[in-house]
């Protein structure tokens, strides 16, 4: 079914719907990962954004029960050269269209999706609406201009649990609080309030794996509340959106930095950076893919990392912080330290899903500051 | 951490001559370092035997060695030039084997010379099948589980540890014969059994069966500070059982999700870790079970390989360059990307393209060698293409291997669906499986069927039932819809077909118009392909290297800009007859071009080249060379020149339809080519000059080749006019030779004559290179072959000057060479083949083109012929460029031709008009004899100083034979004969001991050669019935690795080498000292 990607500059794509017929929008980002397009479709961070893949082959391996990030697809639509339809891996259950189908997400194929890539690094990214319903580029333009742009925009909302839950190994489950707001930690490990803007269950996995006893809360809980909880320390997820719009959960980050050991990553990097006095910009088109290499100044050691983010954290002029990762290709943090509190944090992904395991080192280093926080 | 300042020079060791599984892709990675090294101010010492390299060019490197490369020689050079490090990982296989045997002398810690790149313990330990097993115990991956046998016994017990299917390998066979796959114990007992008594050592290794797993590679790269990276991963169409050089190969990997990509990945990284590979790239093959991801690891190279190179090609991203400067201490991230300029080495290529590699064979060279694919490879090329999809990239890749087809369609016939034949043609592993599943697929076979009797992945077989299906979509089309440009339906039909990757060719057959038909069709519609740019990022950066690639999609990346500009088109995949000489050859043009101030464009689909680096030319287009293809760039490019005369048949072939397109050819003309080349032309060319051709004559019926033989008399060349290379080219003596030749090898008609020559028996055969611009030439090279006239040029050693002729002789033969180039208005390199016999010159053949010789001319002489022939063709006058003034003297050369015969088993080793060298050696000395030992040293021959050597020759050869046979017995060998042989010997006062011959009993002549009581075997042999009865003598001389020739002449050389030997001895001399540097 014939479809059209329209972008706010004027640009339009012809393409066919794989999906069906439907519409989209949101904004155009591009994903260089020649691998883990289930991680991609199922991470909470792409919420509000169409992802186009710049390798030509998609669905290939099609998708499986174990090699999701959150409990249903979040981009907001898909775009690709070519979706294999019938696809080949001992794992597979199910074909990428049908998958995306099951969830009302449009897929669309033949596209010259480098041709939109080289657009989009040149333009930035950008507002789109794709449809197999309307033809007429021209309406579809309109609309694009219409949406709302990504800078400023709150989604957290969107991806964030209405309740604390905890992680069961293989999914979440209802946490269950005393009605003096504390809890009964089950575990022997250090107890870590998670905050869920919009995590990924890889990370849940890990921090899991490095010993934390983990309960996941909402974004708009307090800092009296995580209190109440009785925590040893607190870790900040990922999550989609502009983090400038996201005031109160600043201020009670900024609390938590007083007392506790804080972890984060990506948004909850960005957000601690808010937190201790930085400011967040948007990048030209992001960094979304699996080969970015990132230095830790700390080592000196190279990783190859992970990277979903549309915006970054310039920490200039913040005291008392130091920069302990740098990207490699265009020199921005992609991660710090406080030099006098436990707190560290990365804008990329350790917990990979998709992507290589280089920096997964991260959730033992976040347990050995917890510990020795806790020794002081 | 910068480089290291305590080493100064720096020694690599080059990988030889081109031979199967070892190509030019060792020419690419030593260049590359080469350069590398030198960039950062090292002293460059290199080792390689091969002449057709760009990496032994004297420019290169500070001191090149063309010398043989074994552990005593290159002991010898380092004795000599005391280096500070060798960088052994760039060679090969050939080059890390000698740096091993090398350190193991003692010598490099006597010496204080450092390995670098790989430790001697990191390459044990990766070479060593124990060792290696034991480490990836120790980090926790799986291999398959094997086992050495050296007595039934012993095969039993391993029949109980190992589970079935076991492969059993014998050890020390040639190609694996006495192998197999066991499925029971009494399999097991069998076929080892036999492995046992086959292997020299008696000694079979058995092994866990990974028969049909999928198979994929890792390109890895480490630092000295432990950051890895992964450059690429490959995928293997072909599943496990079909060695990978022999396979059909993509990139990236099409089938891992992301969690077995990265539990790969990790796995290479700690693999590489546990071996020890200090910095450098590094190769790791997989085995994954299709149905439960089971993953073993294969094997690992501890340096850079033919997979590096097509990592490299398929990325951009320069392996060995980098590789290079890890081993002197750099860290991938003080490494700059050349190609994006702002990023760092310290990355992992993404690619939004796919690309296929496909190899290529030569069968129908070696008659009596079946024509399957198993775990020893047996292709002498590859090609790779690239496109935006799978498809679209092995319908180019198909195309590129220039073997009469022109995308997945062999043949547009109704298929053949006779089913048991069906099944059998795809359940082997085959030259051309390929088509046979393609016929699979139209004869109805399902999927599951071929999958079931193939394992080859199912995703790559919807992907060519895509193609299939979409072929049969083509031809209704054409059936229902008129093709021309105002049906609104062609324009849409025509774009899908395209983007599946459909050729020109193939819809012309669909739509029964011809090829050019399409493309007029295509450029009315202006549906025209574009050009995108291979950048390491897929897009994700602006990339600055100007590599491209064809594909059908609407964005546009390149507009040529208009500036002076020539086109070289390259040779494509190596095949017999056609290899790195000439892409040697268009890499030199494209440095004449540059040096010039003029836009060098290389046209070329072979990933192992130095031409396909990004950095030779200044544009690279990564597409087959076909006149499709070709002309497609053209159009865009609207170049000032196209130089087809370097790249050998491929573009010859291209020039007279390229020149019917408008295509500037620039050089020679194609009328004179065809001049050349055309019988009656030629004859009457020849006529003109008043010059002597073997008497001749053209065929159409076997009756009138039966006049023509009587008439000229035998015996005779007789060969088909419509193939090229020698290909079933036979000498035949009388009539009923001639008849079997019919009756066997070809058919006769009025479409296809076959040309008689006269053959001059035991003729001097002489190759002549020269340069000329239309009206001056200069003779670059007279070239004595050694072996007399009827073995093919390609394969008979020759040496540079003639070490028999006389200056009178030699003279006449400038001066015909001369004619002929100024009769011929030749504009560039041309290559004639003289024949001398009784103080007469006769001319064999004209080539107006770069032959396989130019470089080796090059090196022997100093002066850059290829190079000078890109001036001349640009309008320079030899009069200004003065070629003779560089000319260096005072030194022999000698060519000597390596076979791939071990890999063919059962195909005789006598050499005849027919072309079967994979590739060649260069020898040089101040003398014949020594420059002639080296060559054969080279080439695999170490000739003994003492011993006993067979004489066995053809009655017409034995007085010949008397020169050699005498020098022997005066240098102190025992001749060793057969009882005619023995007594014409003793006849002429030379004694022999007597010998029986293979049917005449036992002892004979065979268990002599097996009890290594033979140092050297003279055997000729010629007519149908003494090469019968005298093939298992050649057969056994070379399993048991014993020294052999099989001519007089060659004998007679062989004879002077080891005096030269046993007399001053050999020394090392780099080729600047010969140059007088």
């Amino acid at each position: 079914m014939k479809a059209i990607l329209a972008l706010e500059d004027g640009t339009t794509f012809a393409g066919t719907s794989f999906t069906g017929p439907g519409e989209s929008s949101g904004e155009v980002i591009f994903n260089t990962g020649m691998t883990g397009y289930q991680e991609v479709l199922t991470d909470p961070s792409y919420v509000g954004q169409m992802v186009c893949m710049t390798y030509p082959h998609v669905g290939n391996y099609g998708v499986n029960l174990d090699d999701v990030e959150s409990s249903r697809i979040r981009v907001e639509a898909f775009i690709v050269k070519e979706c294999c339809k019938t696809p080949s891996n001992w794992r597979a259950r199910d074909t990428l269209p049908e998958y995306l189908k099951r969830y009302g997400v449009m897929g669309i194929e033949g596209i010259d999706t480098r041709a939109l890539t080289r657009h989009l690094r040149l333009h930035g990214a950008m507002r789109g609406v794709m449809s197999t319903e309307v033809q007429d580029p021209e309406s579809l333009i309109a609309r694009a201009r219409s949406i709302p742009t990504m800078e400023g925009l709150n989604l957290i909302g969107k991806v964030t649990p209405k309740r604390p839950y905890v992680w069961t190994g293989d999914g979440p489950k209802d946490a269950e609080l005393s009605a003096d707001g504390s809890y009964a930690w089950p575990g022997p490990g250090p107890k870590l309030v998670v905050y869920d803007f919009g995590i990924k269950w890889n990370i849940l996995r890990l921090l899991a794996a490095a010993g934390f006893d983990c309960l996941m809360v909402p974004s708009t809980t307090s800092a009296d509340a995580v209190d109440r909880l009785g925590p040893d320390a607190v870790f900040l997820s990922p999550g989609p959106g502009d983090p400038a719009t996201l005031a109160p959960e600043v201020a009670a980050i900024r609390t938590l930095t007083e007392h506790y050991p804080v972890g984060g990553i990506c948004l909850g990097h960005q957000l601690l950076g808010t937190a201790l006095g930085g400011k967040t910009f948007k990048l030209k088109f992001g960094h979304h893919g699996l080969n970015h290499p990132v230095k830790d100044l700390t080592t000196g050691k190279i990783e190859i990392s992970s990277q979903n983010h549309g915006f970054c954290v310039d920490l200039s002029g913040v005291p008392d912080v130091e920069k302990t990762h740098a990207n490699l290709n265009d020199g921005t943090l992609e991660g710090f330290r406080h030099v006098k509190k436990p707190i560290i944090t990365l804008q990329f992904h350790p917990e990979a899903g998709p992507g290589p395991h280089d920096s997964q080192y991260f959730f033992t280093r976040f347990r050995g500051l917890v510990r020795e926080a806790a020794g002081k | 951490m910068p480089k290291r300042t305590d080493l100064k020079k720096i020694m690599i060791i080059g990988s030889g001559p081109i031979v199967i599984g070892q190509a030019c892709e060792f020419d690419y990675s030593g260049t590359q370092a080469v350069k590398a090294l030198r960039e950062e101010g090292y002293e460059v010492v290199l080792v390689n035997s091969n002449p057709a390299t760009i990496m032994t060019d004297p420019e290169l490197a500070d001191r090149t060695y063309i010398e043989p490369i074994t552990p005593e020689v290159v002991c010898m050079i380092i004795e000599k030039e005391r280096p500070d490090a060798i960088l052994p990982t760039l060679g090969g296989q050939t080059g890390l084997n000698t740096a091993l045997a090398v350190a193991e002398t003692g010598i490099l810690e006597r010496l204080g010379v450092e390995l670098i790149g790989a430790k001697a313990e990191a390459i044990q330990k990766a070479e060593s099948r124990q060792l290696f097993r034991a480490a990836m115990e120790k980090i926790g991956l799986k291999v398959p589980v094997s086992g050495i046998a050296r007595s039934l016994d012993d095969v039993r017990e391993w029949g109980k540890k190992i589970p079935f299917p076991i492969i059993v390998r014998p050890a020390y066979t040639l190609g694996g014969t006495g192998g197999g796959v066991a499925y029971n114990q009494e399999d097991l007992e069998e076929i080892a059994g036999r492995g046992l008594a086959a292997s020299l050592k008696t000694e079979v290794m058995l092994e866990e069966s990974v028969l049909g797993w999928k198979e994929f590679e890792l390109e890895v790269m480490r630092d000295h500070a432990d950051n890895c990276v992964v450059i690429c991963s490959i995928e293997n169409v072909d599943p496990m059982g079909v060695h990978t050089g022999d396979s059909v190969t993509v990139a990236p990997a099409q089938t891992l999700t992301d969690v077995e990509y990265q539990a790969m990945r990790d796995a290479a990284f700690a693999i590489m870790r546990e071996i020890g590979v200090d910095t450098g790239g590094s190769n790791v093959q997989f085995a994954v079970n299709p149905e439960n991801g089971d993953m073993v690891v294969i094997e690992m190279n501890p340096r850079v390989s033919r997979s590096s190179a097509l990592a490299s090609k398929a990325t951009g991203f320069p392996i060995a360059k980098i590789a290079a400067k890890l081993a002197v201490g750099y860290r991938l991230d003080e490494i700059k990307n050349d190609i994006t300029r702002e990023t760092m080495a310290s990355f992992e290529p993404t690619i939004d393209y796919c690309v296929v590699k496909i190899p290529r064979f030569t069968f129908e060279k070696f008659p009596g060698s079946e024509d399957f694919l198993t775990t020893a490879m047996k292709s002498v090329g590859e090609t790779m293409a690239i496109g935006r999809t799978f498809k679209e990239a092995l319908q180019k890749g198909l195309r590129g291997l220039e073997i009469g087809v022109y995308g997945l369609s062999d043949s547009y016939d109704a298929p053949d669906c006779e089913r048991e034949d069906l099944i059998a043609s795809i359940r082997k592993a085959h030259s051309r499986r390929l088509f046979s599943l393609r016929r699979a697929m139209r004869c109805g076979v399902s999927l599951e069927e071929i999958y079931e009797v193939t394992k080859i992945d199912p995703w790559f077989l919807r992907q060519m039932k895509e193609i299939v299906d979409e072929e049969e979509v083509i031809r209704e089309f054409g059936l229902h819809e008129s093709l021309t440009a105002d049906n609104p339906a062609v324009a849409p039909m025509l774009e899908r077909a395209k983007k599946l990757g459909f050729s020109d060719r193939q819809l012309g057959s669909l739509w029964k118009r011809s090829r050019y038909d399409v493309r007029r069709l295509r450029k009315e519609l202006g549906l025209a392909p574009t050009y995108y740019l291979v950048d390491t990022c897929a897009g994700e950066f602006e990339a600055y290297t100007p590599y491209y690639y064809s594909t059908y999609e609407h964005g546009r990346e390149l507009t040529p800009p208009a500036e002076k500009k020539v086109v070289i088109l390259g040779g494509g995949p190596n095949r017999i007859g056609q290899g790195i000489e000439f892409d040697y050859c268009c890499c030199h043009a494209s440095f004449a071009l540059r040096e010039l101030g003029v836009k060098s464009i290389m046209v070329n689909s072979n990933p192992e080249t130095v031409s396909t680096d990004y950095d030779t030319s200044d544009r690279l287009y990564f597409e087959p060379l076909t006149q499709e293809d070709v002309l497609n760039i053209l159009d865009l490019e609207k170049p000032d020149g196209v130089i087809v005369q370097f790249g050998g048949q491929t573009p010859l072939n291209l020039a007279v339809p390229l020149l019917r397109d408008g295509a500037p050819i620039i050089g020679t003309s194609p009328d004179s080519i065809d001049r050349a080349e055309d019988r009656e032309r030629f004859k009457a060319l020849l006529s003109k000059l008043n010059l002597r051709q073997p008497e001749n004559g053209t065929a159409l019926s076997v009756d009138q080749a039966l006049t023509i033989a009587n008439t000229i008399g035998y015996p005779v060349v007789v060969r088909p006019s419509y193939v090229l290379g020698g290909r079933a080219m036979e000498i035949v003596y009388d009539d009923s030779e001639l008849k079997n030749y019919f009756s066997q090898a070809v058919r006769v008609s009025s479409e296809h004559p076959i040309l008689i020559d006269k053959f001059l028996e035991n003729a001097i055969e002489i190759d002549v290179d020269a340069l000329s611009d239309g009206t001056e030439t200069y003779v670059a090279g007279i070239m004595e072959h050694i072996e007399q006239a009827g073995i093919h040029s390609g394969d008979s050693a020759c040496v540079l000057p003639p070490h028999t002729i006389s200056r009178e002789l030699q003279a006449e033969i400038e001066r015909q060479t001369k004619a002929l180039a100024a009769e011929l208005s030749v504009v560039g390199l041309m290559n004639i083949q003289y024949a001398i016999k009784d103080g007469e010159i006769y001319i064999l053949e004209v080539n107006p083109r770069a032959s396989r010789t130019a470089p080796f001319v090059s090196k022997a002489t100093g002066v850059p012929l290829a190079k000078l022939a890109t001036r001349v063709m640009l309008g320079e006058k030899i009069a200004d460029l003065k070629p003779w003034q560089g000319r260096k003297t005072g030194h022999v050369s000698v060519k000597e031709s390596v076979f791939p015969f071990n890999r063919f088993p059962g195909v005789d080793v006598l050499l005849g008009p027919e072309m079967r060298s994979t590739g060649e050696v260069m020898g040089v000395d101040e003398s014949f004899g020594m420059a002639f030992y080296k060559s054969q040293l080279a080439a695999g021959q170490k000739l003994p100083a003492e011993g006993r050597v067979f004489v066995s020759v053809n009655d017409s050869d034995k007085a010949l034979i008397l020169p050699a046979a005498r020098l022997f017995a005066e240098l102190g060998f025992t001749l060793v004969a057969t009882s005619g042989t023995a007594a014409f010997l003793a006849e002429h006062g030379i004694t022999a001991e007597k010998v029986l011959k293979v049917y005449e009993g036992r002892p004979n002549i065979a268990d002599l050669i097996k009890n290594k009581n033979i140092a050297l075997v003279i055997n000729t042999a010629s007519g149908k019935k003494t090469i019968h009865d005298s093939k298992e003598i050649r057969q056994t001389t070379l399993l048991y690795g014993v020294p052999y020739t099989t001519t007089v002449a060659g004998a007679y050389a062989m004879a002077l080498a080891i005096r030269e030997l046993k007399g001053k001895g050999m020394a090392v001399k780099s080729i600047q000292e010969h140059y007088g540097r």
